[in-house]
């Protein structure tokens, strides 16, 4: 960490002279926050540059590989049009729905689970052989049972994000400390208290983090049910472009599930900040 | 069930032994003991000598292999809340604040922890103006008062001290004992204080068990007979320390003394 006397060694030269003692400089901690935009900014900045210059240099086809104008052309074309917004928006709503569905199920199942060895016995089997099959295997079956309808991708996007939150959750309430446990028994707290109170408290970062995964899962998987057979959603954009000769739509259609599925995950980051804030998390060095 | 009339405690022929890398190693052996209603009891012993395996027989925490642990007339049969523990350390819940950890001893939802028992028991220990912190956001001697208005809030009948000074500097040390001292003198609970520092053995107890170990038994029980508070530094109080570090002395050079 550099300490705030030198808080403007970043800026040119020319710019540093003029914030000598006396003048009004920026505050140490917008300029903080401009440095640390900044430090996240360069590299990919830096690779669009290079991008750019790749395909004016003619390196790449312009068939294979259109430059970043001609994506930002094309995104905002499908912003004018308002194409971008409708797909990204039944997208969502299909995450939020079978993630949703997967959130509460994974949640409830894995809390029980957690607590009784005797389910974890009788469910392990089953769940542990299920679990490897990836969600876009169950494609076929997912047809043959609801159809190319909305059913169908609802039910991939929950297989996708179920698993991962059932052994996140599951994992988070074995980690139950035993010192915990003991002053629960000693103050003989009641199962349904020591549950509510103890047990899922402490398996709370868990929790978050397993939803944090199925969704980000969820969205993966939106995406691939979209690309088989859909008629809207971010999927079939990129499906329809490809099949219209368009990789600049293509491109826009990829960076914005990109762009969704950071969005999603800093959303949830940050609930879950609020939701354990009781817990000192490590941000790295 | 809870309630402010204190009660015995007796051990009865207990023992009791550990397996640890497929060997049976004896903890406690035929080990009986007699603490008063009322009483203060200390133990002291070096690491290993089954002090805390004790405590937490008291405590229901353990099972003794043969004899039994008696509270009043009563064998013990598990945990309950008249018996109040305070660990080494505060093992205080990170999610709780400091009020609904100490209101989490109650029954009753702990987020409604305005209530007066949990108030007046926080005044007792000192941190009314924490109420509302979170354990990450205390110093050790304050969470470990926290942890004691957790064990005593529930009114019990005997509060049991395993090492819970162990872990803080001297000064916070000196100053939950005079706490700790405090507490007793009002609200005249049993007290059973394990530690090995010999100083805060005989400042608190009325009696200072001394325990051998391999396996665990009774040494010797030093009764203190000093006005409280006591002077660390009086002849009375420094001759009991002499007589207990021989003790320790005796006890550990034997082996050392046989060897040359």
């Amino acid at each position: 960490m550099l300490s705030s006397t030198d808080s403007t060694r970043w800026l040119p030269a020319f710019a540093r002279r003029r914030t000598g003692p006396g003048t009004v400089a920026l505050a140490p901690s917008a300029v903080d926050g401009l440095r640390r935009a900044a430090g996240a900014v360069w590299l990919p900045a830096l690779v669009v540059a290079l991008w750019q210059l790749l395909c004016a240099l003619g390196v790449f086809p312009a068939v294979a590989m259109p430059s970043p104008v001609q994506v930002a052309r094309a995104f905002g074309e499908l912003i004018q049009t308002g194409a971008l917004f409708r797909h990204v928006g039944v997208s969502l709503l299909r995450v939020l729905a079978g993630g949703g569905a997967a959130a509460v199920a994974g949640i409830g199942l894995g809390i029980a689970i957690g607590l009784s060895a005797r389910l974890e016995r009788t469910t392990d089997l089953i769940l542990e052989v299920l679990r490897p099959i990836p969600p876009i295997a169950w494609i076929p079956m997912a047809i043959l049972w609801f159809g190319i309808g909305e059913l169908s991708k609802l039910y991939i996007i929950f297989l996708g994000a179920f698993f991962p939150i059932l052994l996140n959750v599951v994992s988070g309430i074995r980690q139950t400390e035993n010192r915990f446990v003991e002053v629960a028994r000693v103050l003989e707290v009641s199962r349904g208290r020591f549950i509510r109170h103890v047990v899922v408290p402490g398996a709370l970062p868990s929790i978050m983090s397993a939803l944090r995964l199925g969704l980000g899962i969820a969205w993966i998987c939106v995406v691939a049910a979209e690309l088989i057979a859909a008629s809207s959603g971010v999927g079939y954009l990129i499906m329809d472009a490809r099949q219209l000769s368009q990789p600049d739509v293509v491109l826009a259609g990829m960076i914005t599930i990109g762009v969704v599925g950071r969005a999603m995950d800093l959303l949830l980051r940050r609930l879950e900040r609020r939701v354990v804030s009781w817990k000192v998390i490590y941000a790295g060095e | 069930m809870p309630g402010s009339e204190p009660f015995d405690v007796a051990f009865e022929g207990v023992s009791k032994s550990f397996t640890a890398a497929g060997r049976s190693f004896a903890v406690l052996e035929d080990l009986s003991l007699e603490i008063r209603a009322g009483e203060f009891l200390s133990i002291v012993g070096a690491s290993g000598c089954g002090k805390s395996t004790l405590l937490r027989m008291i405590a229901g925490l353990e099972v003794p292999d043969r004899g039994r642990v008696r509270l009043g007339s009563q064998p013990v049969s598990g945990p309950g809340r008249d018996r109040g523990i305070v660990f080494q350390e505060p093992r205080l819940f990170p999610w709780f604040t400091v009020e609904q950890n100490v209101a989490f001893a109650l029954e009753g939802d702990p987020a409604h922890a305005s209530r007066t028992e949990v108030q007046a028991q926080l005044e007792l220990v000192g941190l009314t103006p924490f109420r509302g912190a979170y354990p990450h956001q205390l110093s050790g001697g304050m969470a470990q008062r926290v942890a004691i208005a957790r064990a005593l809030v529930s009114r019990p009948r005997i509060l049991l001290l395993d090492e819970p000074f162990g872990a803080l500097d001297a000064l916070t040390r000196i100053q939950l004992q005079h706490e700790i001292l405090r507490i007793q003198l009002a609200e005249r609970t049993t007290m059973v204080l394990v530690t090995h520092d010999i100083d805060e053995a005989i400042f608190l107890g009325d009696r200072v068990a001394v325990m051998a170990k391999d396996p665990g038994r009774f040494q010797s029980i030093t009764p203190v007979n000093l006005p409280r508070p006591r002077s660390r530094s009086s002849y009375e109080f420094v001759r009991i320390r002499k007589s207990i570090y021989a003790q320790f002395f005796a006890e550990e050079e034997e082996p050392f003394a046989f060897s040359i």
